[in-house]
């Protein structure tokens, strides 16, 4: 179906409104989908931070609040671009929607390699669960439940940026094919729904993790 | 027991119960599939296909007959429910004075100690008429206590008490089965549920006993590890009073408060750090690793052994 | 879109004919063409875990266990219930029937997500690769429940390639769902109005509600087990204060509601096979539609009853199970609805009919059986017997796998183009009812007498009733091979069908058989509701 011209709507839809309205609806219930998969584990996070406050805070201080900061505000800032990228789409500029998409991408990336340092920092640490896991603490057992947390969530949360990675530069490749008119517009609408998601999920991870030992 | 039974046995004073619940289960499904069942077949003889052409006459749905047999389910499902919840609640509340007998499940078998001191595995000797209570952890997986003849049943979990109760009502060899898939060998983890008179009873007791009770057993531990140190009944110890503690409300750090059961004195013991009694310091020193499963329960057991003999029961 | 369907020297174009080579199957976005990739698939699934399911029956003929050793016949099980639930029933009607049925029935072309629809298919045969590496590398023990800490710290055995494989399917599941949603949302042929949608459709709907919202519950459940058992992310591991109870909670939230997704498609299929064999609209349409909706709704709130016994609060029981109960009514509703679809009604006694009268009376049974288990006090003796396995199996066996062979002969003159012998079917279908009910009848016996489930080796006085259930097996497998063998047949020397054999009233009869590449030449204009096969006035009843 990619041989279409790009104003032709696929051969099961009757035109590109219905096209648009049916790949949005999908990608909202793919974000539901996503929601009940974050769902599952902030439910258990729930469970277990109510069990051991005083484990939860405790290794919290261990969580570099500057870089997390630093990332957050640099998530929310590739969520602005993405935003603009899909504005210039709908009004028809391919080359305004790929130069957005780069700094999206750019800053996925910043995000992905602070993210990187983090984690190295927390090996170094003996923060890793497991056999060598380090912590002088009467709830070390239960700070470790906490990493386990961590890794897991921001883990969870650092794949879905590189899929996102990888479908922007996708959808940059696109944009400089020039495929994109304010008649079709539509997977760059869908793409920053995603992208606006991944980024909603790191707005409550950085709360969860890096704030609940500062009161 | 060999041969081709089709009803289990009743050897509790629960038994009766859930299997009149299970009757009247059965009476229902019998009656409601009966029904089904001739109407389609009435149905599919009544109105069979006579002509090719033929075309029956249409109609809709009835708003009356649904409501009938949506309200009708509705009122036999409730009442069931009510029935069932009622027996329940009734059948899992642990009477006072329940004699009390420690299990630990571990793969795969069932290792149980009477209070007394003996101790068994994969059996069980109980006498009759008496109200029983297990308090059951595992050592590894979950596993679950199963004793089909009294109805009973109880999920058997690591780093958590469990219990359930049964008062046998009949002397006889029952079995005991694990019922929580729980690795290879989890068919093999099956043993016997003795049911003897008090008499019986009293001389197995007296056969088999090692001489030295679980609270014994307990104290003894609870010197080698060296509690006494701190935990004194006498002199202002580090440690809080330990007399009386079972089944008492005890006032936290944190400002909340708890009871002092099983639950409590088992974390306490592993993790002490995780609830401090107001007023104390946090310098006791973590178990963990330390006491086996079995040592915990004797621990518990010499500790309740502490307590006012109506503390015990107002506890349960 | 109507060049595709023009006869070219005497023969037809369709779906079947439109284009040859291994290329046009694997590289297809026809949903139809994909229903047959499901088709082939999950039969090879099914096979497999029946396999499994034989040589379980042939150790429990004797209580010693002395066919195999206690860790072959606990894979047996997991691989049984993996390969069966995962792989066989989930995708069984939503992949096969939903994805060749679903755009048919409401007048579209395909599905709103052609290429995501082969993905989803390629992503379950990835899932179950997974899956059979796992038991050709040795299998897998943990049941397919994968409780914990068995499963992430005590077995032995292949978890992660099994958790992989069964995580990667869920994607396929959801994809599925997703795809279903969208297209019954936007894809509607002018005139199909909601309550002009076929019941098929509306039990797909409801199906795919269950699993968008449930399948990225057990996928990160799985997911987590996985990372425990590879990298110590200890979640549920009481060693770090972990709680593997919380396991079962978040397990159950998406596998009780599971069971729902393999029969609710089914009570849909069997909605279409009354009305069109009994030639009458669907008694009490909106109550059938609604009740589906219900049970989807209704099946996520009942999970805790699969842990009555797991030391949770007699509270939360209590809740547990009064939900449970509720969830009979619309069962319940629909069972009636479809007996008084049968009233005054023109009934012949074709296969697929057949296999509906099978299923409204298996799943009456199993249906209600479940009341013993929603019931707490009967539940704390009955838990983890063999009168859950019955229980269900009577849901699973009788209700859904009968609804999918209905399905699949009612559809079959569609799907192939020919028609399957009546005779053999006939057969078929009553050695299937009679080896099922022998099967699993004697367990709902053996469970009240306490025989626990997945036991390898078990006491002498259950003998009796466990020859007679592996007895029953060996007829159920000769009753599922012979429908293969003629179904298969017939693809080559079968009869060639009409577009409409028994008569039906539904739009995905309208279409020629088989159908064209785009199903309909015109885009189809709805103007009545389905299962009209009279236009006198209608009667009143009741």
């Amino acid at each position: 179906m990619a041989e279409h011209p790009a104003v032709a709507a696929h051969h099961q839809f009757d035109d590109l409104e219905q096209q648009l309205d049916a790949s949005t609806l999908g990608m909202w219930v793919f974000l539901v989908t996503e929601i009940m998969f974050f769902g599952g584990l902030f439910t258990a996070y729930a469970v277990y931070r109510s069990a051991y406050p005083e484990a939860f805070a405790e290794g919290s201080h261990h969580l570099d609040l500057t870089l997390g900061g630093l990332n957050t505000v640099v998530l929310i800032g590739s969520s602005l671009t993405m935003a603009l990228a899909v504005r210039c789409a709908q009004l028809g500029s391919n080359r305004g929607a790929a130069n957005y998409m780069i700094a999206t991408l750019i800053l996925g990336l910043v995000f992905l390699v602070v993210k990187a340092f983090e984690y190295h920092h927390k090996y170094v640490e003996g923060l890793i669960p497991g056999p060598n896991f380090v912590f002088d603490s009467p709830h070390a057992r239960h700070i470790e439940l906490m990493f386990c947390f961590y890794f897991a969530m921001t883990g969870m949360h650092a794949l879905h940026m590189v899929v996102g990675a990888g479908l922007l530069i996708y959808f940059i490749l696109q944009a400089r094919a020039n495929r994109y008119s304010p008649e079709y517009y539509g997977p760059v609408e869908v793409m920053g729904l995603y992208w606006h998601f991944v980024d909603i999920v790191w707005i409550f991870l950085f709360p969860l993790l890096y704030l609940i030992g500062h009161r | 027991m060999i041969g081709f039974p089709l009803f289990p046995e009743q050897a509790s004073t629960v038994a009766g119960s859930v299997d009149l619940m299970y009757f009247i289960l059965t009476a229902i499904t019998v009656f409601f599939s009966t029904l089904i069942f001739v109407l389609i077949f009435y149905f599919a003889v009544k109105y069979r296909r006579r002509r090719p052409d033929e075309i029956p006459p249409p109609m809709h749905g009835a708003l009356r007959l649904e409501l009938a047999w949506s309200i009708l389910p509705l009122f036999i499902a409730l009442s069931l429910f009510a029935g069932g919840t009622a027996i329940y609640f009734r059948n899992v509340a642990i009477p006072p004075g329940a004699m009390e007998i420690y299990v630990v499940g571990k793969q795969w078998m069932w290792k149980l100690q009477h209070p007394e001191g003996p101790r068994e595995i994969n059996e069980l000797h109980v006498p009759i008429g008496q109200a029983v209570k297990l308090t059951m952890t595992s050592e590894d997986v979950i596993h679950s206590f199963y004793v089909p003849a009294f109805r009973v049943k109880m999920d058997v979990i690591p780093g958590r008490y469990t219990s359930l109760w049964f008062q046998p009502t009949k002397p006889g060899r029952y079995h005991l089965f694990c019922a929580e898939y729980c690795g290879t060998n989890h068919s093999a983890m099956k043993g016997w549920v003795h049911v003897m008179e008090q008499v019986d009873y009293n001389n197995w007791l007296g056969g088999g006993a090692t001489g030295e009770s679980m609270s014994q057993a307990g104290e003894r531990l609870f010197n080698q590890l060296g509690c006494l140190t701190c935990h004194r009944a006498t002199a202002p110890g580090r440690g809080p009073v330990l007399e009386g503690l079972y089944g008492s409300t005890v006032h936290l750090q944190s400002g909340e408060t708890v009871v002092a059961d099983e639950a409590y004195i088992r974390e306490s013991i592993l993790r002490p750090q995780a609830r401090i009694v107001a007023g104390y310091r946090t310098q006791m020193p973590t178990f963990q690793g330390q006491i086996s499963e079995e040592g915990l329960l004797q621990l518990i057991a010499y500790i309740k052994s502490l307590a006012p003999k109506e503390r015990i029961d107002t506890a349960q | 879109m109507s060049t595709v369907s023009e006869p070219i020297a005497g023969t037809k174009v369709h779906y079947l004919n439109a284009d040859y080579g291994i290329k046009s199957w694997l590289l297809t976005t026809d949903h139809k063409r994909i229903a047959l990739l499901y088709l082939a698939g999950i039969t090879f699934f099914f096979f497999i875990g029946g396999a499994f399911a034989v040589l379980m029956r042939l150790e429990l003929v004797t209580p010693q266990g002395d066919m195999m050793q206690p860790e072959t016949y606990n894979k047996m099980f997991t691989m049984h219930g993996v390969m069966m639930i995962f792989f066989f029933l989930i995708p069984s009607i939503p992949a096969v029937l939903g994805n060749f049925l679903v755009p048919m029935m409401i007048g579209a072309r395909d599905l709103a997500f052609p290429k995501i629809n082969l993905l989803s298919w390629y992503i379950a045969m990835i899932g179950g690769a997974f899956t059979l590496y796992a038991v050709v590398a040795g299998g897998v023990d943990t049941g397919w429940t994968f409780y914990t800490p068995y499963s992430s710290t005590y077995s032995n055995t292949h978890v992660i390639a099994t958790a992989v494989g069964v995580f990667i399917s869920g994607f396929s599941s959801i994809l599925t769902g997703l795809n279903f949603i969208v297209t019954i949302h936007k894809m509607r042929a002018p005139g199909m109005t909601w309550f002009r949608l076929p019941l098929f459709i509306w039990a797909h709907y409801a199906t795919s509600i269950i699993q968008v919202l449930g399948t990225p519950v057990v996928a990160i459940t799985i997911l987590l087990v996985g990372l425990e058992r590879g990298f110590n992310i200890g979640i549920f591991d009481p060693e770090l204060g972990g709680d593997p109870i919380l396991f079962q909670h978040l397990f159950w939230f998406y596998s009780h509601p599971a069971v729902y997704i393999m029969i609710l498609p089914g009570m849909g299929v069997i909605s279409e096979l009354v009305t069109c064999f009994a030639r009458k609209k669907i008694f009490g349409y909106a109550f059938v539609a609604g009740s589906s909706v219900a049970i989807a709704v209704l099946g996520f709130l009942v999970w805790g009853h699969h842990m009555f016994v797991s030391g949770q609060s007699v509270y939360s029981g209590m809740v547990f199970s009064v939900l449970s109960f509720l969830v009979a009514i619309p069962s319940a509703i629909k069972v009636f609805n479809w007996t008084a679809t049968l009233y005054k009604g023109s009934i012949v006694y074709m296969t697929p009919m057949l296999y509906a009268f099978g299923f409204i009376g298996l799943f009456t049974i199993g249906g209600l059986t479940g009341l013993f288990l929603a019931t707490l006090a009967v539940d704390v003796h009955v838990h983890d017997t063999y009168f859950v396995v019955a229980h269900f199996h009577y849901i699973m066996v009788g209700g859904a796998i009968m609804a999918y062979l209905g399905g699949i002969h009612y559809w079959w003159p569609k799907i192939s183009g020919k028609l399957y012998p009546e005779g053999w079917a006939r057969l078929s279908a009553g050695i299937l009812f009679i080896g099922f009910n022998l099967t699993f009848f004697p367990q709902f016996i053996l469970g009240y007498l306490g025989m626990p489930r997945r036991y390898h080796a078990y006491p002498e006085e259950f003998q009796v009733l466990n020859v007679m259930s592996s007895a029953g097996a060996s007829i159920l497998g000769v009753g599922y091979l012979i429908p293969m063998i003629y179904l298969v047949w017939s693809m080559r020397y079968g009869r060639p069908s009409p577009p409409n054999p028994w008569g039906s009233a539904g739009l995905e009869w309208k279409t020629p058989s088989p159908p064209p590449t785009f199903n309909f030449d015109k885009t189809p204009v709805i103007t009545e509701d389905p299962y009209i096969y009279s236009h006198d006035e209608e009667v009143e009843v009741g």
